[in-house]
């Protein structure tokens, strides 16, 4: 039983916690727990992979490996639990973004040194050179576009860069060249294995991640940032064949495909075509109907908003991106407190795609302490709505735009709505009258049973307070 | 332009067709507004109040030479005959019921807007003065009703006894009905309705009440917003209805109207004659003639057998400053629609139908009656041609689907079978990982997406076990980049997990 044998077994043991982690972390009450699993599973397989590099090292008498490996990690576990305290939870996508992004480009560093280990000897791997020279390439590939792809996300997320798509003629050939450049360059190198041909993949790699994601529009990011993980995952997985190691090929796969399934169910709650979205593109077309006249939209103040709420039966809050932005969350939260203590029945109807994330606005409203139990889906809430006395809409607009639902030529049609408009009263939580991420007009502003109540989310909410 | 607010002179008229709230929102339309002296008095609206609102309190003669006249009634031939040449005049004219009113409006070269004349389409809804005075009106009803009534609408069990509820019947689920069945079940009483349109059960139970369905072979359809006579059929078992209700209720209100046409009658004497002592009965529709055998418009009538029956045409102006306040804001709604610059300049476009249907006489030509219009889309909703829906992507075929399955099903057969070892047990595992990772996330909850997105990240940093085996190789650029993706791997390592325990402390269940 040497160190090996041990490591393989920490392995195997590691690979049944990330599964055990998975599991728990799919209901509230095993959170926790899952969280406890997979911490556990992460720390074995460090240990173990450190104890093997501490005997190999012992083997050639080096302390420099070691040496390494401690200041690597320890500086990397300081800046990442630094970045982990500090950052808000309005910042969450982007910094999952960003996270993602380092998976992928670890996965090409890993790539790399496994070619230019074996470049000198490049004959011993015998039979299995060709296989070996492949895996590199893919590896490489994944990693690299996992890593401009997360760039540009995180750049998008963070609104440092335009998040509208950037149209390229032809997107879609451009992406499909650059899949068959890959795949005539992996023959090549296959065949001849020269380091400017594995340059050249990965520029290629990075070139094509950076187009992937560029093309799609802010408003889709919650399933890019999904399907991204799932990516990392892959490079993972990819570099796991690559260094013949099963613990990586195991939890690569697994974050792989439950990230693309994920990301399957946030395509099918926007109504998306899943293949569309992971060829990158999503091909917005403006709808015809852009000039239509709507009619006009009423205005309500923050005292009048408080009068309709205080007499209001029942409430369902519908938030949506805006309120992150704002922060306002906190105001929110007292505000459902304080509607409870009168004795009126508030709720939350969250859309699948609320926010720039899965479950965005579940994490807010959860950072405000909003007991999660009133906090309902779209499809708990929506047979409600006719019943409700006030519907507030704060920051949301394409998940509430009755278009979806009613006009078949608008670019949205087809997508599940919360359908608010069917309340007695819909007050509306906006910045202005400009269009939503989808670039629809929506109908529902100029609805008779809708007013508009403009400014800033949290500082309109905080007026309701006061009134209150 | 010159905005007036005139004082009602027909006797007995409570309400005014502008109040201090009102006034302010005209004026920010662009309108200068002066307000006749002592306009708003049965309003409880003092004159100060409209100074203080910017308009100027002016005499009679100095008002109706305004150019926008507004008004509640329609105005006396004395004061058309003040008006200035081109002006226009806004109120309640009832056009179809006075054409000798449309007459004399006709005679000078002004324009005449009659508000009860907006048609029921939703765009009209926030200036259909109808439905906001009759809204009132069923309150009120209820109100005088519970005056009269000698006992508690709502039932208690008291030491002193127990107290029945009142039985209320309100005949006709219009908005005045509807108004007067959430006033009587908000006040404790058991409410019964009719209607005979069956589409209404839904609205009456909605608020309270239970609604009788009149069961013949018959559909009540309306296009235009109204309810319309009604056969033969339906009317006698109708009627066999209200006399079986008649014996059982201690309140009846009716509000059976149809527009142009004397109110049909609902209770015959003998029915009003079966009634307990000490009931009664409010007939809305007295001034069209009355719902009700027996009685007077305007008068308060007590039965031999000991039922009132109120006749009240005036249960709207009975609650004058909410029925003013109302009416007001229906007028500010009108005006905006005519002030589509909110420059103070009034622009009647004959084109709009909302605008065209109102318009009575316009600088002297008599329009009325208007075009028909068809509102109502809820009854007999004839399928609109519905524009094509935009070309959806073809759904791949089943048997696409199939074939891509077995293509790929092969081609992974094909990789595995040729793959020299020890990659057919890598793909066995990464095989069976895909699928678990499948069926792990299956059943998360919507909550936990972020929580599961972040750990999976953390995880996907794995990666770093490869690196860390890499930092061994004695190559010097080998150990560098090796060492960074250790240093990239462990952020996203350690960042996911601590970022994933803090969401988790967040979630809470109060």
């Amino acid at each position: 039983m040497d160190v090996f044998s041990l490591a393989t077994a920490a392995y195997v043991v590691a690979a049944l916690l990330f599964i055990l982690s998975l599991a728990g972390l799919s209901k509230h009450e095993t959170a926790r727990g899952g969280l406890s699993f997979g911490i556990a599973g992460m720390a074995l397989a460090l240990v173990a992979t450190f104890m093997v590099v501490v005997d190999v090292s012992a083997d050639r008498d080096e302390v420099l490996p070691v040496l390494l490996l401690l200041v690597a990690v320890v500086a990397g576990a300081a800046i990442g639990l630094w970045r982990a305290r500090i950052v808000e939870m309005t910042q969450m996508p982007e910094l999952i973004a960003l996270l993602h992004s380092f998976v992928g480009l670890a996965a090409v560093l890993v790539g790399w040194n496994a070619y230019l280990e074996y470049r000198d000897r490049h004959w011993s791997l015998g039979d299995l050179a060709g296989v070996h020279d492949a895996e590199v390439f893919i590896g490489v590939f994944i990693g690299a576009v996992t890593f401009t792809g997360s760039i540009v996300a995180f750049l998008k997320l963070s609104g440092r860069m335009k998040s509208s798509p950037l149209m390229l003629p032809g997107k879609n050939y451009l992406n499909l060249g650059a899949l068959g450049l890959f795949v005539l360059l992996t023959i090549w190198f296959v065949a001849d294995p020269h380091l400017w041909l594995l340059v050249l993949v990965t520029l290629l790699a990075l070139a094509l991640g950076w187009h992937l994601v560029a093309s799609i529009g802010g408003g889709d990011m919650p399933v890019v940032v999904s399907m991204l993980n799932s990516y990392s995952g892959w490079a993972a997985a990819a570099s796991g064949f690559l260094l013949n190691n099963d613990l990586l090929i195991v939890t690569g796969a697994l974050v792989g495909s439950s990230g693309a399934y994920l990301s399957y169910i946030m395509c099918q709650a926007m109504n998306r075509s899943f293949i569309s979205v992971i060829a990158g593109g999503f091909g917005i077309e403006a709808g015809p109907a852009s000039d239509t006249d709507y009619g006009d939209h009423r205005e309500v103040d923050a005292a009048d908003t408080a009068e309709l709420l205080k007499n209001a039966r029942s409430v369902v809050i519908t938030p949506g991106y805006g309120m992150a932005v704002a922060q306002a969350q906190y105001p929110v939260a007292d505000l459902v407190r304080k509607l409870r203590e009168r004795g009126v029945d508030v709720r939350f109807g969250i859309h699948p795609v609320a926010g720039r994330l899965p479950g965005h606005m579940n994490v807010l409203l959860a950072e405000a302490k909003v007991p999660y139990d009133i906090v309902l889906e779209m499809d708990e809430v929506n047979d409600d709505l006719a019943d409700t006395s006030v519907v507030l809409v704060i920051g949301a607009n394409d998940t509430v735009n009755p278009a979806a639902a009613e006009d078949p030529s608008s670019p949205i049609a087809g997508m599940p709505v919360l359908r608010v408009w069917e309340a007695e009263n819909v007050v509306v939580f906006k910045r202005s009258m400009a269009a939503g991420y989808a670039g629809v007009q929506n109908p529902l502003f100029f609805r008779d049973n809708t007013q508009m109540l403009f400014g800033d989310a949290k500082e309109r909410v905080e007026d309701i307070l006061r009134a209150l | 332009m010159l905005i007036a607010v005139v004082a009602e002179t027909s006797p007995g008229e409570t309400r005014v067709a502008g109040t201090p709230a009102t006034v302010r929102q005209l004026i920010a339309l662009g309108y200068e507004v002066v307000v006749e002296a002592g306009a708003g008095r049965h309003a409880d609206f003092p004159d100060e109040a409209y100074a203080e609102a910017g308009a100027e309190v002016v005499d009679a003669q100095q008002a109706w030479a305004a150019d926008v006249v507004l008004k509640v009634v329609a105005p006396s031939e004395a004061e058309i005959a003040r008006m200035s040449e081109r002006a226009t005049v806004v109120g309640i004219f009832a056009p179809a019921q006075n054409p000798e009113l449309v007459e004399a409006l006709s005679r000078r070269p002004i324009t005449a807007l009659a508000m009860d004349a907006v048609p029921r389409i939703s765009r009209a809804q926030s200036m259909d003065v109808l439905s906001s005075m009759a809204n009132i009106a069923g309150y009120r009803a209820i109100v005088e009703a519970a005056h009269e009534f000698g006992r508690f609408f709502t039932g208690q069990v008291t030491a002193a006894g127990k107290v029945p509820p009142a039985t209320v019947l309100v005949a006709g689920a219009g908005v005045a009905g509807l108004a007067a069945i959430g006033a009587a079940s908000s006040l404790g009483a058991v409410v019964r309705a009719t209607d005979p349109r069956p589409e209404v059960a839904d609205q009456v139970r909605s608020i309270g009440g239970e609604y009788l369905a009149v069961e013949v072979e018959e559909q009540m359809e309306s296009s235009d917003g109204y309810a319309k006579a009604t056969s033969e059929a339906y009317d006698r078992r109708a009627a066999e209805i209200y006399s079986e209700q008649a014996r059982e209720v201690d309140i009846v209100i009716t509000t059976a109207l149809i527009p142009g046409r004397p109110a049909p009658r609902l209770l015959t004497a003998a029915d009003v004659a079966s009634m307990k002592p000490g009931s009664v009965v409010v007939d809305m529709a007295a001034a069209q003639g009355g719902n009700v055998e027996g009685s007077v418009a305007g008068q308060k009538i007590v039965t031999e057998n000991g039922v009132t029956i109120l006749g009240y045409t005036d249960l709207a102006g009975r609650l004058p400053a909410q029925a003013s306040q109302l009416y007001g804001t229906n007028l500010v709604n009108l005006l905006k629609l005519l002030t589509p610059e909110k420059d103070g300049r009034l622009v009647l476009d004959l084109e709009d139908v909302v605008q065209r249907s109102i318009t009575v006489v316009h600088e002297g030509d008599t329009l009325w009656p208007p075009p028909p219009v068809q509102v109502s889309a809820a009854p007999a909703a004839q399928p609109v041609a519905t524009p094509e829906p935009a070309p959806a992507k073809q759904p791949m075929a089943a048997s696409t689907k199939l074939g891509l399955a077995v293509a790929g099903l092969v081609a992974y057969f094909l990789v595995v079978a040729a793959a020299p070892d020890p990659l057919p047990q890598h793909f066995t595992v990464f095989m069976l990982a895909v699928v678990i990772g499948y069926y792990v996330i299956g059943k998360v909850h919507h909550a936990l997406h972020t929580p599961l997105m972040s750990v999976t990240n953390a995880i996907s940093g794995i990666i770093v076990v490869g690196a860390m085996l890499q930092l061994v190789d004695d190559d010097a650029v080998i150990r560098t980049l090796a060492f960074a993706a250790v240093l990239l791997a462990s952020i996203n390592v350690f960042g996911g997990f601590a970022v994933t325990r803090r969401m988790l402390s967040m979630f809470s269940k109060g």
